[in-house]
């Protein structure tokens, strides 16, 4: 199991694109790609962009399918921040 | 160049101001101002600091400002921005935390800063700054991204304590929305390069649903929908064309933007690059978490008539 804490990279506004892209390709994928499962932890995360979203999990549907969606897990999101996981992931399975 | 401030110009009556605006001969930049009284939203002032920032400031000509209000150029920081000197004594009407003054922003880590130490200085309270930040970060990272200006975004704010609302301009000299949409989809006029850059899931770095691993095509439309469902005035201007949101119709979000209560046109002053200016109402901001669900709804609703919209028919002989 691997955790990332998003806070510790990005504070408490997750808008940050480009770290969200480091976090993906430096350290959820290599924990996907050798099976394990990924706890990404929102806590203390007051809010975030539909971009950061974006460019922290809307490639790993495009390359592993929405199966992928069972071996990550968010956790102490906000309802706002599941929200703008919720958007994503939507069109993200509905463009598949 | 040749731009005057008039006593009056925010997003509801800013036709006349674009429409006067001269381009010719960008080595040099004139600014005239009404005489009496100059009331503008930043996104005018982001626009003449923009214009003005590549000029030398000697070719930089500011006529005596004799408004009253005049000072509150000064204060935005337009002249310290062009390198000019406007012969005016700032006194300090002004308290803190009522504006952002002119702020260049070139990469991300600028952003970054502007957004975690700037913003707070407007002293708002968290559920207030939620849209101005995701605004800000959306719209400029829209410009670092795509607009390949050399002067990066040019940023102001200001706070309206009568109406309770802030308002917000965000302008580049870069590539403008038509060149950048036009790297995968088919846009012949500004307008409709306008249009397609609001519509949720179009991006001009690809044509596939979904977009790349970096960018979706939807931060326009969600800047869109936070206007739209707040009943805020909206803007974008580029190229010649200009496309306004109005504060008044329904509430029911549109993926087209044409299909919401708006004005446009497209017989404008060239621009080169991309001006966004947007107002948000503090008072009546509606819930965020309200106003990403009916986002989700419209999102889900577009994909699937786009993807619907491609089938192939089959055919019956």
């Amino acid at each position: 199991m691997k955790i990332i804490n998003i806070f510790r990279r990005v504070g408490s506004f997750a808008e940050n694109k480009d770290i969200a892209r480091d976090i993906r390709i430096k350290e959820i994928m290599p924990a996907i790609e050798s099976g394990k499962n990924v706890i990404l932890d929102f806590s203390n995360i007051d809010a975030a962009t539909q971009s950061f979203m974006h460019a922290l999990i809307s490639d790993l549907i495009r390359k592993y399918g929405n199966e992928i969606l069972d071996q990550i897990n968010f956790k102490s999101c906000n309802e706002n921040v599941q929200k703008i996981i919720m958007i994503v992931t939507d069109y993200m399975q509905e463009g598949i | 160049m040749k731009i005057h401030l008039p006593n009056s110009a925010f997003i509801g009556n800013i036709d006349p101001f674009l429409k006067n605006i001269d381009f010719s001969d960008n080595q040099k930049l004139e600014i005239t101002a009404n005489q009496n009284w100059i009331a503008v939203h930043p996104v005018v002032l982001s626009m003449v600091a923009a214009l003005g920032f590549p000029v030398k400031p000697k070719n930089i000509i500011c006529k005596t400002l004799t408004a009253k209000s005049a000072h509150y150029l000064q204060r935005m920081g337009l002249f310290k921005f062009l390198g000019t000197e406007s012969g005016i004594n700032v006194e300090e009407h002004e308290p803190a935390g009522r504006f952002i003054p002119l702020t260049q922003i070139k990469n991300s880590e600028e952003l970054s800063y502007f957004i975690k130490e700037i913003i707070p200085l407007l002293h708002l309270q968290p559920f207030q700054v939620d849209p101005i930040r995701y605004v800000v970060s959306e719209l400029v990272r829209n410009v670092i991204e795509h607009a390949a200006s050399q002067t990066g975004a040019i940023v102001s704010a200001q706070y309206y304590k009568k109406s309770n609302r802030i308002a917000i301009g965000i302008v580049d000299t870069g590539l403008g929305i038509k060149k950048t949409i036009n790297q995968s989809y088919v846009a012949n006029t500004h307008l409709e390069a306008i249009r397609l850059a609001l519509i949720p899931g179009i991006t001009g770095t690809t044509k596939r649903e979904g977009g790349t691993e970096y960018n979706a095509g939807a931060g326009l439309f969600f800047i869109k929908t936070i206007a739209k469902v707040n009943h805020d005035f909206f803007m974008i201007y580029s190229g010649n064309a200009l496309y306004k949101l109005l504060k008044t119709g329904s509430s029911k979000l549109h993926a087209d933007p044409f299909d919401d209560n708006h004005s446009k046109s497209d017989s404008l002053p060239l621009w080169n690059g991309t001006v966004v200016g947007v107002d948000i109402s503090l008072s009546e901001t509606k819930e965020f978490s309200e106003l990403l669900d009916l986002i989700r709804d419209v999102y889900s609703k577009t994909i699937k008539e786009r993807r619907k919209a491609r089938y192939k028919k089959p055919k019956f002989i």
